[in-house]
């Protein structure tokens, strides 16, 4: 997988690592045994990125602490947004210290307690922190053994542990518990040589399925999210919007809101707010503000914007380059030229952002819903002109992320706004500030061309995209001539190229390069005559994807003796992700008179090496498969001269109840191989599943995504 | 302009002194700090903000605190009896129901108002019913799995 899959990760806010003293810091956390660890050998391009960026966190950047009650803690700054890591890193603790999986506790994404991280996204935490976390509980045992051995008076090889307790193997009456060892004591050890890790054989609780460790918090209403954070006075802020982005204000008459009694206005420079103890008040406070902006310059829209994307796109930057594609095509019975569109989507998260900060002296305290928290910190300090020691980041649990809750505007302008009022301040934002201040994933072109030659093998691939980015670009079939290239970043910050913040979605930039990809191997099967499963088989040889494409085949009772388009509807994807590689077969339904498409079943298999915790990652992936049919069949944000027209819900579909697919998954046993991602890659192939399928039930093409009903019934207009 | 207001609310008589035009959502969440009812979208298209009023699933978004007077209102917290869990609750823990959590409260106050009204629903009256509660963390399967485990037990 080299370094390409990390490429497109959102690392432009890497710099300023951890600056408190680590003797500060342990004071804090009070007595125990502390093993300190560093999650970066196996981070290597993380690592050069900050090398590049800024400095190295070179002291440590997480711990685990037996403190002096036997219980176990990680203090991580990674977060908990329902990816389900407050479980399986617990999992990865408890078993290679050996104690019940309850007495673990995590505490994550609070930047006073815990060391500098840079962010929670790019399926990361379990194959990059898995492994240094494994070594430090590993590590922790053995110094509890070696503390045991003295105590017992016994040698480390007769003792054994289970569930905290240390005993003699022999007699186990000769036993002392892990809070014993702990007790009064102030032990502070840094990994220097890999302790040995547990053999897979050898695993009591990793490898095993467990429900979430927060359910029950979750399923009470008891679970903690930013906005349930409540101080004594505390104030909930809404803040004066443009109505466009690009719309400059002119002027604000705020005579009529300042009447009203109990609110607090406050304008400070492009920020005007009004505050009460009601958020219900303040949003009707707001509207008593008559405001006046100019007209935003942006003259984008839904239909002009790939034009001005092809315009805005540069040099590209070669991918991959083998062979001659020249030569390729000189060598063609047939070529296909494609162009590929994919449009900007949403994240949309039930839990719009929100945050509540806090000024008491010259500290402030933001309990933020972010996936970045170390990077909020740095983005407070630098707006209030504050040390950033001066700031805390608190994060709890976060409703949901998906890559949009790394841009973190709302922490910002609440720790503005209690700086400004000396009182706590909430800053929750409204469904349609949620829409309006997105980082939307990026709208995208992808051109194709490509032939096959008289041996129906594919003899050349000219692959540019346009402003998704270079995850999952290059292909893996063998193909002798190649070349792929990139033009613009996915991330799309540029000025002028995208009419508003553009960033990281779920799996970002694969879903587009997918879909275009596996679109296009389609169609080449299709010229050749040869069943779309059977044409990709023959032109693999990474077994990882032959695995799971024969293992999806099989699942799904898949046939190659038929002629596509069959009228089935049956379709076929694959792709990785994160080092992880998916196959998904689909069966759809359309519904030529209205153009509506129903999924009618999903199978999905998936090589991700060890999974820690196999029913968390299989609803991973019956996630990023139902979530994956919103960007595939409904979502596109709708924008013109730079308003958000989705300001809620009922123009801009998320998948529904209705929707819900027969999901079957297949998570092949890697046990004794690394873990990779979990939370992105089976969403990475539902868009190309689905339009292939479409193809084989209707003979269309639809080459732009979402495939909407009027795209479908367009699409079948043009066929007649 | 303020008003006595009284309800009963999970299972408790409730007074308080407020505008009975504000909307019961943030009545819920700020006067009476009960906290697991959740804005989601303030339209009532999501359905986070889903309590109980009179045996119906109502959307407290847009219901105003004014128009339950004299009525029973139950949310998340009044579920569970004696310290123990509803079964909808249950079998929401126990099918991993859930993954950010942030829709479950409106989640689980939705179904438990379609068992109120139909204890035994089929698969077709959970979806029908389930339809508009948005769960971006798309837990769809679990969820379904979970209430009919429910309406099993209960």
């Amino acid at each position: 997988m080299k370094n390409e899959n990390y490429l497109d990760l959102n690392f432009k806010d890497i710099h300023a690592p951890f600056e408190v003293d680590r003797r500060d810091f342990l004071k804090i956390i009070g007595g125990g045994l502390f093993v300190l660890f560093t999650v970066g050998d196996t981070l290597g391009y993380i690592q050069q990125e900050q090398r590049r960026r800024g400095e190295l966190p070179t002291d440590f950047n997480s711990f685990l602490r037996i403190d002096e009650d036997g219980k176990v803690t990680c203090f991580t700054g990674k977060i908990e947004m329902g990816q389900g890591i407050i479980t399986s890193l617990a999992q990865m603790i408890a078993d290679e210290l050996d104690v019940a999986l309850d007495s673990v506790q995590m505490l994550m994404g609070d930047t006073d307690l815990c060391p500098w991280d840079m962010g929670t996204f790019g399926s990361m935490s379990t194959r990059f922190f898995g492994p240094p976390l494994r070594a430090a509980a590993a590590e922790a045992r053995i110094i509890l053994l070696e503390l045991a051995s003295e105590q017992l008076k016994v040698p480390i090889e007769k003792l054994s542990v289970d569930k905290g307790v240390i005993y003699e193997k022999t007699k186990k009456r000769n036993k002392v518990t892990f809070a014993e060892l702990t007790k009064g004591k102030k032990i502070e050890r840094h990994i220097k040589e890999k302790p040995v890790l547990k053999d897979p054989s050898q695993f009591k609780i990793m490898n095993k399925s467990y429900t979430r460790v927060d359910s029950i918090e979750k399923v009470t209403g008891k679970a903690k999210f930013s906005g349930d954070i409540i101080l004594p006075g505390m104030l909930y802020a809404k803040i004066l919007r443009p109505p466009a982005h690009g719309a400059k204000l002119v002027d604000a008459d705020l005579s009529e809101v300042k009447k009203m009694n109990d609110v607090i206005v406050v304008q400070d420079n492009d920020l005007i707010a009004v505050l009460h103890k009601y958020p219900d008040v303040a949003e009707k406070a707001l509207l008593k503000i008559k405001a006046k902006f100019l007209p935003s310059e942006s003259k984008l829209n839904n239909e002009n914007i790939y034009e001005h994307l092809i315009k805005m796109a540069g040099d590209g930057r070669v991918v991959v380059n083998t062979g001659d594609v020249k030569e390729g095509e000189k060598g063609s019975a047939s070529i296909v030229e494609e162009t590929y569109y994919d449009s900007y989507c949403a994240h949309s998260p039930i839990e719009p952002r929100t945050a509540l900060a806090n000024v008491d002296g010259d500290k402030i305290t933001v309990w933020g819903s972010t996936q970045n928290p170390f990077t909020a910190k740095e983005e407070v300090a630098r707006a209030l002109g504050v040390a950033s020691e001066k700031v805390r980041i608190i994060t709890p649990y976060v409703g949901g992320g998906f890559g949009g809750k790394t841009t973190n505007l709302q922490i910002v302008e609440a720790a503005r706004l209690t700086k400004l009022t000396g009182k706590p301040v909430m800053v929750a934002y409204t469904r349609e500030e949620e829409f309006f201040f997105d980082a939307f994933h990026p709208a995208a072109i992808v051109k194709v061309r490509s032939g096959i030659n008289e041996s129906k093998e594919i003899s050349f691939w000219d692959y540019k995209v346009y402003f998704a980015g270079e995850r999952g670009a290059s292909h893996f079939y063998n193909i002798p001539n190649s070349i792929t290239k990139s033009y613009g970043s996915g991330r799309g910050s540029a000025a002028n190229v995208h009419p508003f913040a553009t960033g990281a979605w779920r799996a970002p930039g694969n879903n587009t390069n997918t879909f275009a990809r596996e679109c296009q191997i389609d169609i080449m099967a299709s010229k050749a005559g040869i069943d779309p499963l059977e044409f990709r088989l023959n032109h693999l040889t990474d077994k990882k994807f032959i695995e799971v494409l024969k293992t999806a085949g099989k699942k799904f009772g898949w046939k190659s003796s038929y002629a596509f388009p069959s009228g089935r509807g049956f379709g076929i994807a694959c792709g990785s992700d994160a080092g992880t590689v998916v196959a998904m077969i689909v069966e759809v339904d359309v519904n030529k008179k209205t153009g509506n498409v129903k999924v009618k079943r999903v199978v999905c298999a998936q090589n991700m090496g060890i999974a820690i915790n196999p029913q968390g990652a299989t609803i991973q992936m019956e996630g990023c498969i139902m979530m994956g049919l919103g960007y595939s069949l409904t979502e596109e944000v709708m924008f013109s001269n730079g308003e958000i027209l989705n300001k809620n819900y009922d123009n801009y579909d998320i998948p529904k109840f209705s929707w819900l697919p027969k999901i079957e998954t297949i998570i092949l046993d890697k046990k004794n191989e690394p873990p990779q991602g979990g939370g992105e890659p089976a969403i990475i192939t539902v868009g190309a599943a689905i339009a292939n399928a479409i193809y084989d039930k209707l003979g269309i093409r639809l080459n732009r995504m979402p495939m909407t009903p009027e795209r479908i019934k367009e699409a079948l207009s043009v066929k007649g | 302009m303020p008003e006595l207001i009284e309800f009963k609310l999970n299972d408790k008589a409730v007074k308080l002194n407020t505008d009975g035009e504000r909307m019961l959502l943030w009545v819920l969440r700020t006067d009476l700090g009960l906290l697991g009812t959740k804005y989601g979208c303030g339209e009532g298209f999501c359905g986070s903000c889903t309590v109980i009023i009179n045996n119906k699933a109502e959307r407290s978004c847009g219901i105003t605190v004014g128009s339950v007077r004299g009525k029973d209102v139950i949310t998340i917290e009044g579920l569970m009896k004696n310290g123990k869990l509803h079964p909808l609750q249950k079998a929401f823990a126990e099918h991993d129901a859930l993954q950010c959590g942030y829709c479950t409260p409106g989640m689980i106050m939705n179904a438990y108002g379609l068992l109120i009204r139909n204890p035994n629903p089929s698969y077709d009256e959970i979806i029908n019913e389930m339809e508009n509660n948005l769960c971006r963390c798309s837990a769809h399967k679990r969820i379904v799995d979970a209430v009919q485990t429910a309406s099993a037990k209960m």
